[in-house]
C-alpha cells in the first residue's frame, strides 16, 4: 500500500490534472512580457512620437506612450513642436545617462493603473509568482503566506490609480481630437482613426474598473432608497457592470491597441508607413 | 454501452490508492451514475456522498481528472472513450474514506459570521425592490458544494485556515452586507477576523462554482473595496469628516 | 457489549432530520430554551427541501389582493379530495403567511413584486397566485435560511448520524440511538422528546425524484415504537419528472414550468389536458386554449389552464397518453415552456431547470420541449398526530412535515409542502416545549434496549455471508414500482405484499461487507427494515381503500366512494409483530370549516370581499 499524501502537501507545481493548465499562465505570461519589452524600448526611443506630414500649426499623430508631452527636446527627429509641450523645453538638470524621452515622464501613470487592476492581479500572480500557477495546482508552498495584507497592501490604492487612468482618457481623447487636423485643417487618416479607436478601448477598460463600479454603485446596499425608484446612480452602476463583466478582454484589446498606436506613429513617422489620408501626405 | 476505465481513490488520510475499476456506461451518464454502478456491483463499501443529483443540493463534490466537480453533473462524454478517469476526494480537508472529506471546518466558519440583523423599524411586511436584491440573490444561489473553498489556494497551498474563512464564505459575508434590510456591520470582521486581505483574487472559485456565481468579481472584490473605504482610503474618510455626512457603509 | 463505552449525550428533544421541518422544529424548541440536539443523515443544508423548487403556498395577497386563508383552505381541502385533516389543514392556510414573513425576518430574500412585497407565482390548484418563490430554488433558500437561523442560536447538529431506533421508558419516548456514519461508531441520546421530521421513503420506488435519504426512517422507527401510520396509501406522483436520459428518470421537473404557461402535449402534438378536466374542477378551468392564453397574459377574469389541475390528474393524465401510444420516444409527454415565453424569461424564472436539462439531458428548454413522465415524489400519509401538537400515540414522540400524515389528506397541492414544513415544524416545536414542560422526571435509559438495537446493527456486518444489500433494494424498488405504482389493484397488490413477505426474509439475512467507517453498504442494509415496514404499509392500506381518490388509484374501484371518506386507514405494530391494518373513523369535521370549503369559489371571494372591507 502506498502512502497517502494530499496534493496541497505536494510539491511545487504538483497536480492531478490531466489537462493542458499551464497554457494560460504561459499565454498571459509571454503575452504580457512580450508587451512590456516592447514598451520599455518604445519609452527609451524618446523620437518618431510625433508626425504631421511636416505641417506646421494645429493637429498631427502623437503616440499614446508619449502623450501628455511634459516636456519636449528639441531638434530630434519625429518630435512635436513645442507649442505642445505642457511646461516647455527639456529640463537642463535631466541625468545624461538616462534617456530624454518624454514618455518615461508618464508611464508610470497607466502602468499603476494596470499593475494595481483586479484583472492584472489575477494573470500576473498566477503567471509569474505562481501563487498559484493554475486552479488545482500547487505554488510555491510558503510557511506564512500572507496574501496582500503586507507587502501587497498598496493594492488597495486602486483608486488612486484609477483617478489617474481617468486623466489620461481625457487626454488621450483630445489626441484623437488633435489627430483630425493637419495644419489647422480638418480631414482624417488611417492615423486618426488608429487614434480616434485607442481612448474609446482606454474607456471600455477604464470606466469597468471595479474601483470604479464600487464608486459609481457598488457601495451602496440600496438601489431605489429614498422612494423606491431606481435611482440614476443604479443606471450608472448598471453600465459599469456591463463593461467591467467583460473587464478582461477591454485590457487586453485596449493594451494591444495602444502599443500598435504607438507602433503606428512611429513607421509612419520615420517613413517606412505610408500614412493614407485625406490631406493627401 | 461501452466498458470504461476509471481510477477511484481507496483509503483514508493516512494511506490509500488509486483503485481500478472497469464498468458498462449507458448513454447520458453522468460520472456518478458510473460511480453508483461500481458501487452496487464492485465496491459496496465505497465511501461516496451524493443527494439530489441534479446539481441542486451540493453534495457530491469531488476532484475528477484533478479538477473540483460535482460529480452528478459532469457527464461522461466530457471525456474521451479510451480516457481512463481519475477521482480523488477534495484535497483541501481531511480525508475521511474513499471519495468523502471532512468539511466540518467549513461549518465552524459559518457560526462565526455576524447573523443576518433586519431593520426593526420596518418590521412586517418588508418593502425591497427586485433592483435591491439581485446582487443578493445571486450570493444566495450557493449549494454549499465547498468547491471554491476546496480549490482557493490560501486554503488549499498556503494552509492558512486560521486567518481566511474562504470564498463561500466571503459571498455569504457579500450576502448580508449588501442586504438592503441588513443593520449590522461586519466589515471590521471582514478584514480582520474573516481575512479579505488573504485573497490576492487568482479567482479559481469563480472558475470552479457550478452555479456560476461571480465570486471574485461580484462578491470579494466589492469586499475589498468597502474595507478600502474604511481603511485603506485616508481621502475619502477626510471628506467624510469634513462634510460630516454618513459613510455609506 | 459494554453499553457504558458506548457515548450518551443529552438533550431536552431531539429531532432526527434537518429539513425544512426539522430544522424549523429545533429553532422553535431552541428559541425557547430548549437544549436542541439537531440528528441528520447528510451534511447539514443538503436535505431534500433544497429539491422544492416551485415556492411556498401562503396567502399573502400579494399578487392577487383577493386572497385569504379561506381561499387557500378550500384549495387544500378540494385537492386533498376532503380527506384532510381539517382542523391541520386550517392551521397551515391560517399560519402559513406568518411563517413566510419570519422566514424573511430572518434573512430569507423572495423574489419582489413591483411594489417590493414578496412575489406569488401561480401553481396547480391554488386559485391564485399564491407561491412565494425565489426563481426555481426557493427550498434552497428556506433550507439556507433556517440553517444558518439554527447555528445562531446553538442548536447541537450531528451531521451524518443515522437515527436507529427510538428508546422508551415505559410509554414514553426516553432516547434514540444513532451511528455516526464517517466511523461506524454507535451514540446515545437520552432526551424528553423526540421529534421526528425525516421526510417520505420515496426510495423504495425505482422512478421517483427522491435522494437516497428517503427510506422512511421515521415511519419505520415511530411504527417500532408504537405509534400509528396513517393514510399510507397516497403516494404522489409527480406528473413531470424527467425520462430521459435513464441515468435520471424521475429526477424532478417543477411545476413551476406550467405555472409559467407550459403546456403539456402528445405525439400528436395535442394538448390532451383540455380532454381530462374532472366536473370538481371543470368550472374554474379554462375550456379552450384561448382563454387559457388570456389567463396566462393576466387576465383575472379567465380560468387556469387545465395543466394547472392537481397533480394526481395530470400525473394520470400523462399515463393514459403514453398507455394509448401518444407518448413521447422515450415514454413520456412533452413539455413546452420554449413556444411559450421567450428565452430570456425562461431563464430568469426557471434558471435552475434550464441548467439541469442543458446539462443532464443536452436540451435547450428555451427552444425545444422537454419530455416528462410521473414520478413518485411526495408521501401524504405518514405518521399520526394530534393537529394543534403534532404529537404521536407515544408520549414525547412528535412528527411534522412529510413524515407526518394529516394537511394534505389524498393529494398535495404544489406549494403546500414548504408552508407544511414551516407551519408543522413550529407546531412541532412549541408541542414539545409543552410536553416537556409538563413532564415532571426525566425518562430512564434501558440499556437493554439499547443493546438489542445495536446489536441488530452490527449482526449486518458480523455475518458470514448473506444478500447484498444493494440488490435487496433494487427487488423493492422493481416490485413497489410494478405493484404499488401510480394504478393498483387488489391482484397487483396481492401479489407485491406477497412479495415484499419474500423481500422481509432476504432482509433477515442481509450482509454487507468491509469495516463500520463510513460503509454506504451497510447503511443501505439498515435503511432497508425502514424501506419495507414504509412499502407494506403503502401496500396494505393500498389493498384496503377499495376505492380511488386522488393520488390513490384502483383499477378494480374507480372514482371516489362518499363511503370511503368517512374512514382512514390506520396501521400500527401488534403485538405478534405483524402489521395491522384499520378502517378508522374520521371525527366530525367543524361546522364553520365544513362551510367554507363546500363553498362555490363565488361564494367564498364575495365573502370575502366584504370582510376585507369591514376590516379596511
Amino acid at each position: 500500500m502506498v502512502t497517502f499524501s494530499q496534493q496541497s502537501s505536494g510539491k511545487f507545481l504538483s497536480t492531478y490534472r490531466s489537462d493542458k493548465w499551464w497554457f494560460e499562465p504561459l499565454w498571459t505570461g509571454l503575452g504580457f512580457l512580450s508587451f512590456v519589452a516592447y514598451t520599455t524600448w518604445a519609452m527609451f526611443q524618446g523620437d518618431y512620437y510625433w508626425w504631421s506630414g511636416g505641417q506646421e500649426g494645429f493637429g498631427g499623430y502623437l503616440s499614446p506612450f508619449y502623450s501628455p508631452l511634459l516636456f519636449i527636446k528639441e531638434a530630434v527627429v519625429g518630435s512635436a513642436p513645442m507649442d505642445h509641450s505642457w511646461f516647455g523645453s527639456w529640463p537642463g538638470w535631466w541625468p545624461v545617462l538616462i534617456p530624454a524621452s518624454p514618455a518615461i515622464l508618464i508611464l508610470a501613470g497607466p502602468l499603476s493603473f494596470r499593475m494595481t487592476c483586479y484583472y492584472y492581479r489575477k494573470f500576473y500572480y498566477r503567471a509569474y509568482f505562481m501563487s498559484p500557477p493554475a486552479c488545482a495546482v500547487s505554488g510555491i508552498s510558503q510557511k506564512n503566506y500572507k496574501g496582500e495584507t503586507a507587502l501587497l497592501v498598496f493594492q488597495n490604492l486602486h483608486r488612486y490609480t484609477l483617478y489617474i487612468a481617468l486623466g489620461f482618457v481625457v487626454i488621450l481623447s483630445y489626441d484623437g481630437f488633435l489627430s483630425l487636423f493637419r495644419g489647422g485643417e480638418f480631414g482624417i487618416g488611417i492615423g486618426s482613426i488608429i487614434l480616434i479607436i485607442n481612448p474609446i478601448l482606454l474607456a471600455g477598460y477604464t470606466f469597468g474598473c471595479h474601483a470604479f463600479r464600487h464608486l459609481t454603485g457598488g457601495n451602496q446596499d440600496c438601489f431605489t432608497c429614498p422612494n423606491g425608484k431606481p435611482t440614476f446612480r443604479h443606471m450608472v452602476w448598471r453600465g459599469v457592470s456591463w463593461l467591467n463583466s467583460r473587464h478582461i478582454l477591454w485590457a487586453w484589446i485596449s493594451m494591444l491597441w495602444v502599443a500598435f498606436a504607438d507602433f503606428y506613429v512611429r513607421m509612419v513617422s520615420s517613413g517606412r508607413w505610408i500614412d493614407i489620408n485625406t490631406w493627401g501626405f | 454501452m461501452a466498458l470504461r476505465n476509471f481510477k477511484l481513490f481507496r483509503g483514508n488520510q493516512n494511506e490509500g490508492t488509486m483503485e481500478h475499476y472497469s464498468v458498462e456506461v449507458d448513454k447520458g451518464m453522468v460520472v456518478l451514475d458510473a460511480i453508483h454502478h461500481i458501487q452496487a456491483e464492485q465496491a459496496g463499501d465505497m465511501a461516496l456522498r451524493w443527494n439530489c443529483k441534479a446539481g441542486k443540493c451540493g453534495s457530491c463534490s469531488v476532484e475528477i481528472n484533478g479538477k473540483p466537480k460535482l460529480s452528478c453533473m459532469t457527464r461522461m462524454n466530457e471525456y474521451g472513450p479510451e480516457e481512463t478517469i481519475s477521482v480523488r476526494p477534495l484535497q483541501s480537508f481531511p480525508v475521511m474514506k474513499d471519495l468523502v472529506s471532512d468539511v466540518s471546518w467549513n461549518y465552524e466558519q459559518n457560526k462565526n459570521i455576524t447573523p443576518f440583523k433586519p431593520d426593526p423599524l420596518k418590521k412586517g411586511n418588508y418593502i425591497m425592490m427586485q433592483e435591491d436584491i439581485d446582487r443578493v440573490q445571486e450570493f444566495r444561489k450557493c449549494l454549499e458544494c465547498y468547491l471554491c473553498q476546496n480549490v482557493c489556494h490560501v486554503l488549499r497551498d498556503q494552509r492558512q485556515k486560521d486567518k481566511f474563512i474562504g470564498p463561500r464564505f466571503m459571498i455569504r459575508l457579500a450576502s448580508l452586507e449588501m442586504h438592503p434590510l441588513d443593520t449590522a456591520d461586519r466589515i471590521p470582521d471582514v478584514k480582520d477576523t474573516h481575512g479579505s486581505g488573504m485573497c490576492n483574487i487568482t479567482r479559481c472559485c469563480t472558475d470552479v462554482c457550478p452555479e456560476h456565481i461571480q465570486i471574485t468579481d461580484n462578491g470579494i472584490i466589492p469586499l475589498k473595496e468597502r474595507v478600502v473605504d474604511r481603511y485603506y482610503d485616508p481621502l475619502l474618510r477626510l471628506f467624510y469628516k469634513l462634510f460630516r455626512r454618513k459613510s455609506p457603509n | 457489549m459494554n453499553i457504558t463505552e458506548i457515548k450518551t449525550v443529552e438533550h431536552d428533544v431531539i429531532v432526527l432530520g434537518a429539513g425544512g421541518a426539522g430544522l424549523r422544529a429545533a429553532i422553535e424548541c431552541s428559541m425557547q430554551g430548549l437544549s436542541t440536539g439537531l440528528v441528520c443523515k447528510s451534511l447539514l443544508g443538503k436535505a431534500h427541501t433544497v429539491m422544492a423548487e416551485g415556492g411556498v403556498a401562503a396567502s399573502l395577497g400579494n399578487a392577487d389582493a383577493r386572497d385569504h386563508w379561506k381561499v387557500h383552505f378550500r384549495d387544500t381541502m378540494r385537492g386533498g379530495k376532503f380527506l384532510n385533516n381539517w382542523r391541520m389543514a386550517e392551521l397551515h392556510a391560517k399560519q402559513a403567511p406568518e411563517r413566510v414573513r419570519e422566514l424573511e425576518e430572518w434573512g430569507a430574500v423572495f423574489d419582489r413584486t413591483k411594489t417590493g412585497l414578496i412575489n406569488q407565482r401561480n401553481f396547480g390548484g391554488h386559485r391564485y397566485p399564491r407561491l412565494a418563490h425565489v426563481g426555481d430554488r426557493t427550498g434552497l433558500e428556506i433550507i439556507r435560511t433556517l440553517q444558518d437561523r439554527g447555528i445562531h442560536q446553538g442548536i447541537e447538529v450531528y451531521m451524518e448520524c443515522t437515527g436507529l431506533d427510538l428508546l422508551k421508558d415505559k410509554d414514553r419516548i426516553s432516547g434514540m440511538v444513532a451511528m455516526w456514519r464517517e466511523t461506524g461508531e454507535f451514540i446515545i441520546f437520552r432526551c424528553k422528546a423526540v421529534i421526528l421530521a425525516t421526510g417520505g421513503g420515496g426510495k423504495a420506488w425505482k422512478i421517483t425524484s427522491n435522494s437516497w435519504e428517503y427510506t422512511g426512517d421515521g415511519y419505520g422507527m415511530a411504527y417500532e415504537a408504537g405509534a400509528e401510520l396513517m393514510d399510507m396509501e397516497f403516494t404522489q406522483f409527480h406528473p413531470t419528472g424527467m425520462v430521459w436520459p435513464p441515468s435520471v428518470r424521475g429526477t424532478l421537473v417543477t411545476e413551476g414550468v406550467r405555472g409559467e404557461g407550459g403546456i403539456l402535449v402528445n405525439a400528436d402534438e395535442e394538448r390532451f389536458m383540455f380532454n381530462n378536466i374532472s366536473n370538481r374542477f371543470a368550472a374554474e378551468t379554462a375550456d379552450t386554449e384561448e382563454e387559457a392564453a388570456r389567463w396566462l397574459a393576466g387576465d383575472k377574469d379567465a380560468r387556469r389552464p387545465p395543466e394547472l389541475l392537481t397533480r394526481d390528474v395530470v400525473a394520470r393524465a400523462i399515463r393514459k397518453e403514453v398507455q394509448a401510444g401518444r407518448g413521447s420516444p422515450h415514454g413520456g409527454a412533452f413539455l413546452d415552456i420554449a413556444t411559450r415565453r421567450n428565452a430570456e424569461d425562461i431563464k430568469r424564472k426557471l434558471p435552475s431547470m434550464y441548467h439541469q436539462f442543458k446539462v443532464l439531458a443536452e436540451l435547450d428548454i428555451t427552444k425545444d420541449p422537454m419530455e416528462v413522465g410521473p414520478t413518485l415524489h411526495y408521501f401524504m400519509g405518514g405518521i399520526r398526530v394530534d393537529a394543534d401538537s403534532q404529537m404521536t400515540r407515544v408520549p414525547g414522540l412528535f412528527a411534522c412535515g412529510e413524515c407526518a400524515a394529516g394537511v394534505h389528506g389524498a393529494n398535495r397541492l404544489g406549494g403546500n409542502s414548504l408552508s407544511d414544513l414551516l407551519v408543522c415544524g413550529k407546531l412541532a416545536g412549541s408541542g414539545a416545549v409543552n410536553y416537556i414542560q409538563a413532564v415532571s422526571t426525566v425518562p430512564e435509559l434501558n440499556d437493554e434496549q439499547a443493546k438489542n438495537i445495536i446489536r441488530s446493527a452490527t449482526n449486518i456486518l458480523n455475518r458470514d455471508t448473506g444478500g447484498n444489500p444493494y440488490l435487496i433494494h433494487e427487488k423493492l424498488q422493481e416490485l413497489m414500482q410494478n405493484n404499488v405504482g401510480i394504478v393498483r389493484s387488489d391482484e397487483l397488490l396481492g401479489e407485491g405484499i406477497q412479495g415484499l413477505v419474500d423481500l422481509w426474509e432476504e432482509y433477515a439475512n442481509v450482509k454487507a461487507d468491509g469495516t463500520s467507517q463510513f460503509n454506504p453498504g451497510w447503511h443501505e442494509a439498515l435503511s432497508l427494515r425502514n424501506l419495507l415496514v414504509t412499502s407494506e404499509a403503502v401496500a396494505r392500506a393500498a389493498r384496503m381503500r377499495e376505492e380511488s381518490r386522488g393520488a390513490h388509484t384502483r383499477l378494480d374501484f374507480e372514482g371516489e366512494q362518499a363511503a370511503w371518506l368517512q374512514y382512514n386507514i390506520v396501521l400500527k405494530k401488534t403485538e405478534d409483530g405483524s402489521m395491522s391494518t384499520e378502517k378508522v373513523l374520521r371525527d366530525e369535521p367543524d361546522a364553520e370549516l365544513m362551510r367554507i370549503a363546500n363553498l362555490s369559489i363565488e361564494a367564498l371571494e364575495a365573502e370575502v370581499l366584504r370582510e376585507k372591507d369591514s376590516t379596511g
